[in-house]
C-alpha cells in the first residue's frame, strides 16, 4: 500500500458501492440483487481498511471482521429464504413476487 | 497485551448474557430432547426473560462503560432493557395462544425471539458504532427468519424476502456511513465521536456530514421513516401476527434507541446541521403514514401505517434535541409498547385460524359478541389516537412540548393536525365494533389465557401511564 494515496482507495470504494446500489435497483433476480448487496458491503470493507491503514488505528480492521461475520450469517439466512420461495413459487424474480400491495 | 474482563464488565451485560444463553439452551433442548413437550418451550423462554429482568435490577444505579468502551451502562440502558424484555415476554405470551390455534411448529421461534431481544439490548447499551452494528444485525437476522416463519404461506415468505433484501440494502448504507464517520473521527467510540463533533462544530467536514446522513438513512429504514418505509406494510401484513407485534414494537424501539445514542447524544453539538433534515422526515412520515392508513381495510396494514405515523411523532421528539428529547422519546416508546402490543393481541384473537379474519369488517358487532375484548380494543384505539386520559395523549403531549420548547411551532401544528387525521381510522374500528351488525355468525374463539394476560397488562399500562405519568417520567429524568 506504500505510495498509493488513500483517495484512490476511497474513490474505488465509492464506485464499487454505487455499482452495488445500481445493481440492487435495476436487477430483478433476487440472487443477483443479493450479490449486489454483498458488493456494497465489501466496498465498505475497503473503505474501512483504507481508513484503518491511513489512521494507523486497528479499529477499522476489527470492524471489517465484524462485517464479514455478519455478512456470512446474512448469506445463510438470505439464501434459505430464497430457496424456500423458489420451492413454493418456482421463481426468484422479484417482479413475480408481488401478492402484497397497498 | 492481556485482555482483562472484570466483574463489572460481566454485570453490565448480565441481561443480554442471560437471554442469549437461554436462547442457545432452548435451541439445543429442541435438538437433543425432541420428545420433550414442545408446548413448554415458549414458557421456558418467558422464564429466561424473567431471569433477565431480575438480572437487569443489578444494573440500576450503574454508570459508566465496560469492555474497553464498547458497552455503556446508564439509566437509559436500564430502562431500554426493561422495555425490550417486556416486549419479548408479551410477544411470547401472544405466541403461545397463536400456536394453539395455528398448528405451526413454533419450535425455533422462542430462541429467535430471545436472540433478537439480545440484539436489541446490545443496541440500547452501545457505546461504539461496532456494538450498534452487531446488535442491529443480531436483531434483524433473527427477525428475517421470524417474518418467514409460516414457510408454506406465500404471504409470509414474500414478507421475509422483502424484509431481508431491503434490510440488507439499508445495512449497506448504514455501514458506509459508519465507515465515513470512522475515517473522519479516527475512532468508532461514541464518546470520542461526540468530542470530535463538539470540537469541529462550526466547521464540520463534508465527509463526516455524509457519514451522518448515511447513518440516518440506515436507521430510517429500521424504524420505517418515509421515504424509507416501503417495506413496512408488506412485511407487517405478511408476517405471522405475533411476529408483527414483536417487530412493530421491539425493532422500532431498538432503532430509536440507536438514533438516540448516535444522533441525539453523540452529534448533539451539530444539531443545527441535521435537525432540518429530520424535520422534513418527521412531517413526511406522519403525513404519509396517517393519510394512507385512512384507506386500509386490513387491520394489519392499518396498524403498519399507523406505526409509520407513530415513528413520525417520535421523530418530532428527536428533532427537538434538547434535554427533554430522551425522556419524552423513551416515554413514548413505553406507551407505544403497551398500546401496539395490546392492539395486535386483540387482532390475533379476532384473526383466528390461519389468520383468515384480518379485515376490519370482522370487527363489526364485536362489542356485543365479545364485550370485554371490544372494550380493550377501544382503549387501545383511543390511546393510539391520543385521547385523554389514555397514555397515548400524555406521550404525544410530552413529545410536542419538547418540540415547542425548542421553538418548532410549525412542526407541532402539523403533528396535531396529523393526530386529528388519525382519529378517523382508529375510530373506524370502534364504530365497527359498537355500531354495526356482525357480518357472519361464526363465533370468535374464547380469549386464551396467554393473550388475555397481554391484553390485561396493556390496558393497565395504558391507564396507569395515562393517569400517573409522573412516576415514570421522574425515573426517566
Amino acid at each position: 500500500m506504500q505510495g498509493i494515496p488513500i483517495s484512490h482507495f476511497l474513490v474505488l470504494s465509492a464506485i464499487l458501492f454505487s455499482l452495488g446500489v445500481i445493481g440492487v435497483t435495476i436487477r430483478r433476480n433476487a440472487i443477483v440483487i443479493f450479490m449486489s448487496i454483498e458488493l456494497m458491503l465489501n466496498a465498505v470493507n475497503l473503505s474501512f481498511l483504507a481508513f484503518s491503514n491511513y489512521l494507523n488505528n486497528v479499529e477499522g480492521q476489527i470492524f471489517v471482521f465484524m462485517v464479514m461475520v455478519v455478512a456470512a450469517a446474512e448469506v445463510a439466512v438470505g439464501l434459505a429464504i430464497i430457496v424456500a420461495i423458489f420451492r413454493l413459487r418456482e421463481t426468484v424474480h422479484v417482479d413475480d413476487i408481488k401478492l402484497l400491495k397497498w | 497485551m492481556p485482555i482483562a474482563i472484570g466483574t463489572t464488565d460481566l454485570i453490565s451485560i448480565l441481561p443480554i448474557a442471560i437471554v442469549s444463553l437461554f436462547g442457545v439452551y432452548l435451541l439445543l433442548q429442541s435438538v437433543f430432547a425432541p420428545r420433550m413437550n414442545r408446548i413448554l418451550i415458549p414458557y421456558l423462554g418467558i422464564l429466561g426473560v424473567g431471569l433477565a429482568v431480575v438480572g437487569n435490577f443489578f444494573l440500576i444505579g450503574m454508570e459508566g462503560t465496560a469492555f474497553e468502551g464498547m458497552v455503556r451502562v446508564d439509566r437509559l440502558t436500564v430502562v431500554l432493557n426493561f422495555l425490550f424484555l417486556i416486549t419479548a415476554a408479551l410477544s411470547l405470551l401472544i405466541t403461545i395462544s397463536y400456536h394453539e390455534g395455528e398448528h405451526v411448529e413454533f419450535l425455533e421461534f422462542t430462541p429467535l425471539v430471545l436472540f433478537s431481544t439480545a440484539g436489541m439490548m446490545v443496541m440500547g447499551s452501545a457505546e461504539s458504532l461496532m456494538t450498534i452494528f452487531l446488535g442491529l444485525e443480531t436483531m434483524s437476522i433473527a427477525l428475517y427468519v421470524m417474518a418467514g416463519f409460516r414457510r408454506t404461506n406465500r404471504h409470509s415468505l414474500e414478507a421475509a424476502l422483502k424484509y431481508f433484501l431491503l434490510g440488507a440494502f439499508a445495512t449497506g448504507f448504514l455501514l458506509y456511513g459508519m465507515a465515513l464517520t470512522y475515517g473522519m473521527v479516527g475512532s468508532t467510540n461514541l464518546t470520542q465521536i461526540a468530542q470530535y463533533f463538539t470540537q469541529n462544530a462550526l466547521d464540520v467536514p463534508l465527509v463526516a456530514l455524509m457519514g451522518l446522513a448515511l447513518i440516518i438513512i440506515g436507521f430510517g429504514f429500521k424504524v420505517a421513516l418515509v421515504p424509507f418505509h416501503m417495506w413496512t406494510p408488506d412485511v407487517y401484513q405478511g408476517s405471522p401476527l405475533p411476529v408483527t407485534a414483536y417487530m412493530a414494537v421491539g425493532a422500532k424501539a431498538a432503532g430509536f434507541a440507536a438514533i438516540l445514542r448516535v444522533i441525539s447524544l453523540s452529534a448533539f453539538s451539530i444539531a443545527f446541521q441535521w435537525s432540518e433534515i429530520l424535520w422534513v422526515l418527521a412531517v413526511l412520515t406522519m403525513t404519509v403514514g396517517n393519510v394512507v392508513a385512512l384507506v386500509q381495510d386490513n387491520i394489519k396494514r392499518m396498524l403498519a401505517y399507523s406505526s409509520i405515523a407513530h415513528a413520525g411523532y417520535i421523530l418530532v421528539g428527536v428533532v427537538a434535541s434538547n434535554d427533554q428529547t430522551v425522556p419524552s422519546v423513551v416515554f413514548y416508546l413505553i406507551v407505544y409498547l403497551f398500546m401496539n402490543l395490546g392492539a395486535f393481541a386483540v387482532a390475533t384473537m379476532v384473526a383466528g385460524q390461519n389468520e383468515r379474519r384480518v379485515n376490519i369488517q370482522y370487527y363489526r358487532g364485536l362489542g356485543y359478541t365479545q364485550p370485554l375484548l371490544a372494550l380493550a380494543m377501544a382503549v387501545f384505539m383511543f390511546s393510539l389516537a391520543g385521547f385523554p386520559p389514555t397514555a397515548g395523549f400524555i406521550g404525544k403531549f410530552y413529545i410536542f412540548s419538547a418540540a415547542l420548547q425548542s421553538g418548532y411551532v410549525w412542526l407541532v401544528i402539523l403533528g396535531v393536525i396529523n393526530s386529528l387525521i388519525s382519529v378517523y381510522y382508529y375510530l373506524n374500528v370502534v364504530v365497527a365494533m359498537y355500531m354495526q351488525q356482525p357480518v357472519d355468525e361464526k363465533k370468535i374463539a374464547p380469549v386464551l389465557p396467554g393473550v388475555g394476560v397481554v391484553i390485561l397488562v396493556a390496558v393497565l399500562g395504558i391507564v396507569y401511564l395515562g393517569i400517573f405519568p409522573g412516576t415514570m417520567l421522574s425515573v426517566l429524568r
